[in-house]
């Protein structure tokens, strides 16, 4: 028996871990250092119609445990995915979750109309979270009534199941997750990364050119856990985990917090390594806790 | 091929006020092409100080399986990591990037490698494979000030070499562009590391001129797959960016708009 296998809407996962869209490239970086067949999944970089040229630089900060970024979704665009990134994918045996992003609902539709017909994509990751882009994004996940049409939208042309990724900057997440359940979504994912800024020592500017990052890391931990802590008791979708996830017993906690997978981000940029190295370790983590499948651990930090 | 490694710390000493040469030895020193690849270091255990360190490799020696950088202690990270004692581990990533070609320069030929403050270390270990090669290298080297001039026997023992401080408190008073404007523009090729005015300088002195460049961008991966440390080219009228840590770090002379 495979003792980390998972099955959700669209995915037939070996493991449950997958790289976080954004800290993984298209996978051909880390394709050249390990075999990425071991993954669970893939989700990849954000895909938007048009190419895209991102954000001034600098683009990244250290923080305490974390890391502020303001990429601005710099990708190839939707022709440059399907030509050249997602047909190299297909040497691996290993599903891919297309996250898409855009600045209007007609944006989104025709990314996802497309992309969704790749063979090696299973589901789609809808970005309305980003909140490193000026027009649009941010006001997507937000309102839950728009995140509610948003989701109908791509739901109604897309070939594979819909996740929505949820954003942490909002006054209720609950209601937005919700409010993409009554969409159509398949699943959701969260969180994305929490709006933060960090200032230069000597001349008090910030470093970010564009002012403000997202922040991710070990920093953001409690703050995704607590989230899907919350979402996962009202929602009857399952929930793809993220933030933070450093090592095997992050997965745990988030898998006890309600998740049935998870997406490890910025510790790839720690150590390129980090999925196949947590995946190893699983085994022994489910030894110490005396169950037999990972499945067991979804939701008991509040199941009687 | 890229490697992750637990690499020996053979020496670390202080050179000049604040700046540290570290040795370190590992298998991915047989890994290294070109000199002006640089590696990625965690600087803590921890998860406090997360992101890597961008550090270039000043020196190789593949017999021994050891290289050497020298870097400034500025920030939390570089401070950490001039703790470290002989025989400590460090975890290095690399090597990392493209570095400075060495084959645009044939024997015989004059080539200038002009460095400032601590983009100096890469120019060592390219000025000991092009003089290998039988290339006169002619060394010029800026810094701020004389307390944080370093390996300027090294480099003499190479060939002509001029410093120059902004404070004049040591070799010529300026920038290195002081010293460009009193040579002669008989040479095949320049090779530059420092800080961007300072390459936008250079460039411009010898536009005519067969040049490289290294450029420096604060990174996430270091590997090309976070897009974090892009720089726009000059390529096209729309902005065009490509990533310094795996397109680079070493471009010629004219691509990237500074
Ligand atoms: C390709 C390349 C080669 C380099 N080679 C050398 C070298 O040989 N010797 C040397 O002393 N320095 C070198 N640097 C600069 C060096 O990476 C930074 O000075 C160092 O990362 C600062 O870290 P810190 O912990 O002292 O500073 P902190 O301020 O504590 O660092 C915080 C964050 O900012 C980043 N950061 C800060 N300054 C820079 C910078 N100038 N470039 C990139 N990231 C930065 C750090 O990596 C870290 O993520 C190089 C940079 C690059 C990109
Ligand atoms: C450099 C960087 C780029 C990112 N780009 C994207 C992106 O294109 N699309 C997206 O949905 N999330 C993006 N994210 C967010 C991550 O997928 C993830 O939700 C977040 O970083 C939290 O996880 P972590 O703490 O493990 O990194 C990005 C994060 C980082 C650090
Ligand atoms: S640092 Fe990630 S792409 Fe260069």
């Amino acid at each position: 028996m495979n003792r980390l296998s998972v099955e959700l809407p669209g995915l037939q996962l070996k493991n449950p871990i997958m790289p976080a869209s954004g800290c993984f490239g298209f996978g051909q970086e880390y394709g050249k250092m390990y075999d990425l067949s071991l993954l669970g999944a893939i989700m990849i970089k954000a895909t938007t119609l048009e190419p895209r040229l991102g954000n001034p630089t600098p683009r990244v900060a250290e923080t305490p445990s974390g890391m502020l970024n303001a990429i601005g979704l710099q990708n190839p665009g939707l022709t440059g995915v399907m030509e050249n990134e997602l047909p190299w994918l297909e040497q691996f045996d290993v599903p891919i979750i297309a996250n898409v992003a855009g600045t209007e609902t007609a944006d989104y539709v025709e990314v996802a109309k497309v992309i969704s017909t790749a063979p090696n994509v299973h589901a789609l990751e809808l970005n309305i979270s980003c909140p490193n882009v000026k027009e649009g994004g941010i006001t997507f996940g937000t309102d839950p009534l728009i995140a509610e049409e948003l989701t109908a939208a791509v739901k109604a042309v897309s070939k594979v199941p819909v996740y929505v990724k949820l954003s942490p900057n909002v006054t209720d997440v609950k209601e937005i997750a919700l409010a993409v359940e009554r969409g159509g979504a398949d699943g959701i994912t969260m969180i994305n990364t929490l709006l933060g800024m960090r200032l230069d020592e000597k001349t008090g500017k910030p470093i970010i050119a564009n002012v403000t990052g997202g922040l991710s890391g070990p920093a953001v931990k409690p703050v995704a856990l607590k989230m899907i802590y919350e979402v996962s008791q009202i929602v009857n979708v399952p929930i793809i985990g993220m933030g933070g996830i450093m090592n095997a017993q992050d997965v745990i906690d988030f898998l006890s917090a309600g998740a049935s997978a998870v997406a490890v981000g910025t510790a790839n940029f720690v150590n390129p390594f980090v999925c196949p190295t947590i995946i190893e370790e699983l085994p022994a983590k489910l030894d110490e806790l005396g169950v037999e499948h990972i499945s067991e651990l979804v939701g008991r930090s509040y199941r009687s | 091929m890229i490697i992750q490694e637990s690499m020996l710390v053979q020496s670390q000493r202080e050179i000049a006020h604040n700046i540290f040469e570290m040795k370190l030895q590992g298998k991915l020193v047989q890994e290294i092409q070109a000199p002006g690849q640089f590696i990625h270091i965690r600087v803590s255990e921890a998860f406090d100080m997360l992101l890597r360190r961008p550090i270039s490799i000043a020196s190789i020696d593949q017999e021994s399986d050891e290289i050497t950088i020298i870097y400034r202690a500025e920030g939390d990270g570089t401070r950490s990591l001039s703790k470290r004692n002989e025989g400590d581990r460090v975890d290095v990533l690399g090597p990392l990037g493209n570095g400075f070609p060495i084959a645009e320069t044939k024997a015989g030929e004059v080539a200038y490698l002009i460095g400032g403050g601590i983009g100096v270390p890469p120019l060592y270990e390219l000025s000991k494979q092009l003089t290998a090669k039988g290339v006169t290298c002619v060394h010029i080297l800026g810094f701020q000030s004389e307390n944080v001039v370093f390996y300027e026997e090294e480099f003499k023992a190479l060939g002509e070499t001029y410093i120059v401080t902004v404070d004049g408190t040591i070799g010529t008073e300026g920038f290195v562009t002081t010293v460009m404007e009193n040579l002669s523009e008989q040479f095949a090729t320049y090779y530059s590391c420092g800080p961007q005015p300072m390459l936008k300088a250079v460039q411009e002195m010898y536009a005519n001129k067969k040049g490289y460049l290294s450029f420096e961008e604060r990174m996430g991966c270091g590997v090309g797959a976070c897009f974090a440390c892009v720089c726009k080219t000059t390529e096209r009228a729309e902005a065009n960016y490509i990533k310094v840590c795996s397109d680079g770090p070493v471009f010629p002379a004219g691509v990237i708009a500074i």
